[in-house]
């Protein structure tokens, strides 16, 4: 019987076939970078709010602290979106006719709450707590990234679980003393710029945050990184 | 699989037996035993093919397979279907949510943070205090007042003041699922038709406006038992300007024989109150008062009448040690005959005999009963004697259902053995207006038909179902002009109403209340009224002077009438926030009872039906609630029906079986019921619990059971001889029954390595149930623990180093606590209050009939029912174990190395995660599982759509989705949130700091949950126990969960031989 095939394909059949292997690592490959892509996690997006509110502006340009709006990040593991009331406080003394803040006045009047849109949505499977990471000095902004210089809120990390994970199995790398943890111009230790911390100096990170894993009782990695801590 | 199993099935038809024979097969088998053998149901010690398939299958027959009516074709589609949308929706991203603050926020509000209310579930027999968890100002669990004398629990002393607990019942626990149904009447009615509530004021006004003129002599009001003193002063005064007008309390399950009896003894009307805290012999006349708050005063005398049997507390170990004992002469297989040291069932005519017996041998001069078999003799003279030697230590209580007679008997019982004033107090009743019900409805329905009736307004009842069926009711109402109803469902009675009016749940509106001892507790609403409801005051303020005045101003003018002068503020705060005001306790009265005069009922032979509300659904006022209606009964095990209970014998009399349709005859009516044969109950008498069969209720409760309450009339309303039964031939009527459902396996291993699975073969007999006599424990305080079926050594293991040893052992792989829970089946008396807290704070789903049928209940705490015949091969008496079955979590857990996805895990703290949103659904856990206690979610259960039942699910835990497993976990969101609370302050967490939902709500604090590396904790305390055991030890699952054995205090001379026993017949 004659040849079916010309004997050129074989080389056909094993380009395809390497190039079948390709294609398939390249998609598993974009996959993967999909999923981590700002397109899926939000990362760095600015949704749209009913007001433009500008943390830059109140925290860097003001001074104001973190906690006069979210008051209850001390307290709960929801750190607390202020109230109407909150907004009104100063906005009924100055920016009274600013037409940008018609919708924070009209909800005012009205009593009608104003509806935002959440910046840091975690999946409802994951029991996040602000309370415990701020008492046990984790910065706003480790997490929040750069949020007194935005002059638009985003979410500035991944908000993934691997992301979570990278500071629970390494707790020391992360934390700061707790009277620092609102404080958005700290800098991590260096040798130029030392961190005090119960009456000792501190040039890097790791010796800090060795010292205030014992000082404050921060659990091991393997305890932090069982799945009762988040999910449940 | 799907054909094995229909071959399963014909397997199943073909071997039922006949009953009766199986009675006899089991005493048969049971005459060679050697020891107390424990089973589950008669199937087992029968050893019935079909409960050995059952127990060899992870799950009953079908539970994991397709049986909806969908053809194969339409599944194929279905899931087709399903899988693309599945695909499509895993490449859409998470959408962009809305986040709405307040305007103003309230002050005492940390959002994310519970806020506890005290209030008070108002019931017939007296409110139940409550602490109410609220979640951004939604009431979403219920726990009891720690601090009001009913509800405070039993280790009041071992905690710090702030870690105490109150407890509280099964259906204060699911009252909190009513208060959202979506299907509660939400609109003012007139004939069917939407109105106003300015309308109907606007109506009735003119109605009454009409009556003023000649004095109300048209109006009547019908409400339930009033115990707001607000209320009952409204409608006094509503009373007093219209003298001809009359007012009726009706409750089907009203305490009429308990005022009769009252009357006879003591000439007034009076509270009993049982101090079981002092007595050391307590005899029950067909008392159920460990079953639920159906029994006054059930919280407090459970707690009281346990507290006696907790050997390690009070009584003290050894020597010291000290027990109560109880005897129960009982008309049905109740949990507190379950508990009882001694038991005698009998009909429920004559108990009346036996306590006119017992009273002619205390020496109460009257009456003198005839006590007819040798058995009952035995019993009547060793209680006699009992109760001689502990005078002014014992205590009689009579059953709500029984006679006036055996009330006014107990009564100078009691007197004469010198215990009123010591564990009997006498008190004015805790109705504000006591009335004998029955008399007060027959005297409406006769003004009704006499056409005296023109204006008669209905509050919180439901007469048109309820009422005794002789009084017809239904015809008598139809004769009044204008009828109203105001009511939390639309029902049988607003149906024949002009007007309905939605009534508000206790939850949203303010009242008052006075618990079974009279303390008088604030009803503090905690929402505002979801649907337009109106609360009872508000409807009677129609009638006053004042129709605008709200049930807020009603009850603050009411309280501040009562305490005059600047102080009413800071009392008005105090009794708010303490939930309840102190002193307000009923004083007891000085009270001699006079022997009762009155001749007791003749001695009958008939058949007898005995009408009891039902355990869950109470006189089906919970019938739309499908926490309730899936719980399954205690004893009995029967969820979504009621049904004709009857013995072993009078079944094989009738010639009917399990599940068989019977008709049930009295006086003329008819009603047909599925029969359930109950290990326990009496011969020659039928129970029938009243509450199932409404036609008119939400899509819960409509269609479930039949309605008893077409065979009970006014005079005999609790029992009644001469009921006929016949079988309906050809007729089934399935009963889910979880009795069967989640069998621990012990046969195969009896057989494996035992040798033997034979009954009657001690060691293999005495694995998931210890018990012993309190002489016996004496003797041999180990004996929970003795024979060679111990867990086997720790190293023994096949991953070696990589395995559980790897951890358990090394300090540097362990968190500072590990948790663990001991079970004290001393304490646990069955009433189900800890499997509805724990659905209600784990989102567990209800599931349907069809589902439970199918063994798809999705419970993760079960009561394992066990009974056993002590000294005699008997079935008809056997007393009951009640073990509540949470997961053990096992630190060398069969569930863990068998998941593919690594979705369930040990915690470094010892619990055994369980991961949702990693489960692929392979059920491989819940098959290696001993002790079947993980649950699958076979369909989509969990409620995602209806709006209102969103704001009833706990926040903290994971709604689970179809496709997952769960199980019980301890309570991991109460572990995390104390453990942060302690972290933040840098310390560990305290014993008794983290309480489960199960260990908060127990009446008799059964359930204890602390850390075990702890050597002051409870819960080690627990665990040195000499009587605390694991279950399946021998498996080497090394359970954190474990059981302290059991010990009754039966009295040596009531012993029955298989030879003198004969039966009540």
């Amino acid at each position: 019987m004659a040849q079916f095939f010309p004997h050129s394909a074989n080389a056909y059949a094993r380009t395809s076939m390497v190039l079948v292997g390709v294609l398939l690592a390249g998609l598993g490959l974009m996959g993967d970078r999909l999923q981590r892509s700002p397109y899926v996690t939000n990362q760095g997006i600015r949704p749209e709010q009913p007001v433009p509110f500008s943390h830059q502006h109140h925290v860097s340009g003001l001074g104001i602290d973190c906690r006069y709006c979210h008051t209850s990040v001390e307290t709960s593991s929801f750190a607390g979106i202020p109230p109407t009331k909150t907004c009104m406080n100063c906005h009924s003394q100055i920016w009274t006719n600013a037409p940008i803040l018609e919708p924070v006045r009209a909800s005012y009047r009205n009593d009608k709450s104003l509806v935002w849109t959440r910046v840091h949505d975690l999946p409802d499977y994951v029991y996040f707590s602000h309370e415990i990471h701020v008492n046990k000095g984790v910065g706003c902004k480790t997490c929040h990234g750069p949020i007194d210089e935005m002059p638009l809120t985003y979410q500035h990390a991944s908000l993934q679980m691997e992301w979570c994970l990278e500071c629970h199995r390494d707790t020391a790398s992360v934390l700061r003393p707790r009277e620092q943890v609102f404080n958005m111009r700290y800098q991590e230790p260096a040798p130029g710029t030392p961190v005090v911390f119960e009456g000792q100096k501190y040039t890097k990170q790791m010796d800090l945050g060795h010292a205030i894993q014992k000082a404050y009782g921060i659990r091991k990695a393997f305890e932090l990184q069982s799945c009762e801590t988040c999910h449940r | 699989m799907a054909q094995d199993s229909e071959n399963d099935l014909v397997r199943i038809q073909t071997t039922k037996k006949d009953l009766g024979l199986t009675a006899e097969h089991a005493r048969e088998k049971l005459s060679g035993a050697r020891g107390p053998q424990y089973w589950r149901s008669l199937q087992e010690l029968t050893e019935d093919p079909e409960f050995d398939a059952m127990m060899e299958r992870e799950f009953p027959r079908h539970a994991s397979e397709w049986t909806d009516p969908v053809s194969r074709r339409g599944f194929l589609k279905l899931m087709s279907a399903s899988m693309a949308l599945a695909g499509l929706s895993a490449c859409t991203k998470q959408p962009f949510e809305p986040i709405v603050p307040y305007v103003q926020q309230p002050e005492e509000l940390i959002p994310g943070k519970p806020i506890y209310f005290a209030t008070a579930r108002p019931t017939p027999n007296g409110a139940y205090p409550l602490l109410v968890r609220s979640h951004e100002f939604r009431p979403v669990k219920i726990e009891g007042n720690p601090d009001h004398p009913a509800s405070k629990s039993i280790p009041q002393g071992s905690y710090p003041a702030e870690l105490r607990w109150g407890v509280t019942d099964a259906q204060s626990q699911a009252s909190v699922l009513d208060l959202y149904n979506p299907e509660r009447s939400q609109n003012v009615t007139f004939r069917g038709d939407t109105r106003t509530w300015g309308t109907f004021v606007g109506a009735i006004r003119d109605a009454f406006g009409a009556e003023r003129g000649r004095g109300g002599a048209g109006l009547r009001i019908l409400t339930d038992t009033v115990t707001s003193p607000t209320l009952a002063a409204q409608i006094k005064s509503v009373l007093q300007a219209n003298p001809q007008a009359k007012w009726y309390q009706w409750d089907a399950m009203n305490r009429d024989n308990a005022r009769t009896g009252a009357k006879l003894a003591f000439g007034q009307y009076v509270d009993a109150q049982y101090r079981l805290a002092e007595a050391d012999v307590v005899v029950s006349l067909d008392a159920d008062f460990l079953s639920g708050s159906h029994f006054p005063g059930f919280l407090a005398m459970s707690r009281d009448f346990i507290s006696k049997r907790k050997l390690d507390l009070a009584g003290g170990e050894g020597e010291a040690a000290k027990m109560n004992r109880l005897y129960v002469i009982e008309s049905q297989a109740s949990t507190t005959g379950g508990k009882a040291d001694d038991r005698l069932p009998m009909r429920a005519c004559d108990v009346e005999q036996f306590a006119g017996a017992l009273a002619n041998a205390l020496g109460v001069g009257g009456s003198n009963g005839t006590v007819k078999d040798d058995h009952a003799k035995t019993f009547l003279n060793a209680l006699v004697k009992d109760l001689q030697a502990t005078r002014g230590r014992s205590v009689i209580i009579p059953g709500e259902q029984q006679s006036p007679t055996v009330h006014a008997l107990a009564a100078a019982m009691n007197s004469t053995l010198g215990n009123a004033g010591k564990t009997v107090l006498y008190t004015e009743p805790v109705e504000i207006v006591p009335t004998e019900q029955a008399a007060g409805l027959k005297e409406l329905v006769a003004d009704m038909n006499a056409g005296k009736v023109t204006l008669l307004v209905m509050i919180g009842v439901n007469p048109v179902f309820d009422a005794p069926s002789d009084l017809k009711f239904a015809d008598a109402f139809e004769k009044v002009a204008l009828r109203a109803h105001v009511g939390i469902y639309h029902d049988e009675t607003s149906r024949l109403s002009h007007w309905h009016v939605p009534m508000t749940h206790y939850l949203e509106s303010w009242s008052d209340t006075r618990a079974y001892d009279g303390t008088v507790s604030i009803v503090q609403p905690l929402i505002e009224p979801l649907y337009n409801g109106r609360s009872a005051h508000e409807v009677v303020a129609v009638f006053s002077e004042n129709p605008g005045v709200t049930a807020y101003d009603a009850v603050q003018s009411y309280w501040k009438a009562q305490n005059k002068g600047a102080t009413f503020e800071p009392f008005w705060n105090r009794a708010l926030h303490d939930g309840f005001m102190p002193n307000t306790a009923s004083p007891a009265r000085p009270a001699s009872a006079r022997p009762a005069a009155s001749a007791l009922a003749p001695v009958n032979d008939e058949l007898e039906i005995v009408f009891r509300p039902d355990p869950t659904i109470h006189d089906g006022r919970y019938i739309n609630n499908g926490w309730l209606q899936e719980l399954s009964k205690p004893i009995t095990k029967l969820t979504w029906d009621n049904a004709a209970i009857m013995s072993f014998n009078t079944a094989k009399q009738l010639g009917v079986k399990d599940e068989d349709v019977v008709t049930l005859e009295l006086n003329g009516a008819k009603v047909d019921a599925p029969v359930l044969v109950v290990p326990g109950h009496p011969d020659k008498t039928i129970t029938a619990h009243y509450g199932y069969g409404r036609t008119t209720v939400g899509s819960v409760g409509t269609g479930t059971g039949f309605n008893a309450f077409l065979l009970r009339t006014a005079e005999r309303s609790n029992y009644a001889a001469g009921v006929k039964v016949t079988a309906k031939s050809g007729e089934r009527w399935r009963l889910a029954l979880t009795q069967h459902h989640h069998l621990i396996e012990t046969k195969k291993w009896k057989e494996d390595v035992v040798g033997s699975s034979q009954v009657g073969n001690e060691a293999a007999s005495r694995d998931l149930v210890r018990s012993a006599t309190f002489e016996e424990w004496r003797r041999t305080p180990g004996f929970a623990n003795e024979g060679e079926h111990q867990a086997p050594s720790r190293d023994l293991t096949l991953y070696g180093e990589d395995g559980y040893k790897s951890w358990v052992d090394d300090p540097a792989k362990n968190a500072a606590h590990q948790w663990g829970m001991a079970i004290d089946m001393n304490s646990c008396i069955g009433c189900n209050a800890c499997v509805v807290a724990c659905q209600s704070e784990n989102n567990i789903p209800v599931v349907g009939k069809e589902q439970v049928l199918a063994g798809r209940e999705m419970l993760w705490l079960r009561i394992d029912t066990y009974f056993t015949t002590p000294n005699t091969n008997d079935v008809s008496n056997p007393r009951a174990f009640f073990q509540p079955i949470p997961c053990m979590q096992c630190e060398n857990a069969p569930c863990e190395p068998v998941c593919p996805v690594g979705a369930t895990v040990h915690s470094p703290e010892g619990l055994n995660n369980m991961v949702y949103n990693r489960c692929v659904g392979t059920r491989y856990c819940s098959n290696n599982c001993p002790y079947k206690v993980r649950r699958f979610n076979f369909l989509l259960f969990a409620d995602f759509d209806t709006e209102s039942y969103k704001s009833r699910n706990n926040p903290d835990v994971t709604v689970r989705s179809r496709g997952v497993m769960e199980k019980c976990t301890y309570c991991v969101q109460r572990i995390t949130s104390a453990r942060i609370h302690a972290e933040k302050e840098t310390r560990k967490v305290r014993d008794g700091e983290i309480v489960t939902a199960c260990q908060q709500t127990c009446p008799t604090d059964a359930i204890t949950f602390g850390d075990i590396t702890d050597k002051n904790s409870r819960v080690t305390r627990m665990k040195s126990n000499e009587r605390n055991y694991t279950l399946l030890a021998e498996l080497n699952t090394r359970p954190r969960t474990s059981y302290v054995a059991e010990i009754r205090n039966p009295n040596p001379e009531i012993a029955v031989t298989p030879e003198d026993h004969g039966h009540t017949s």
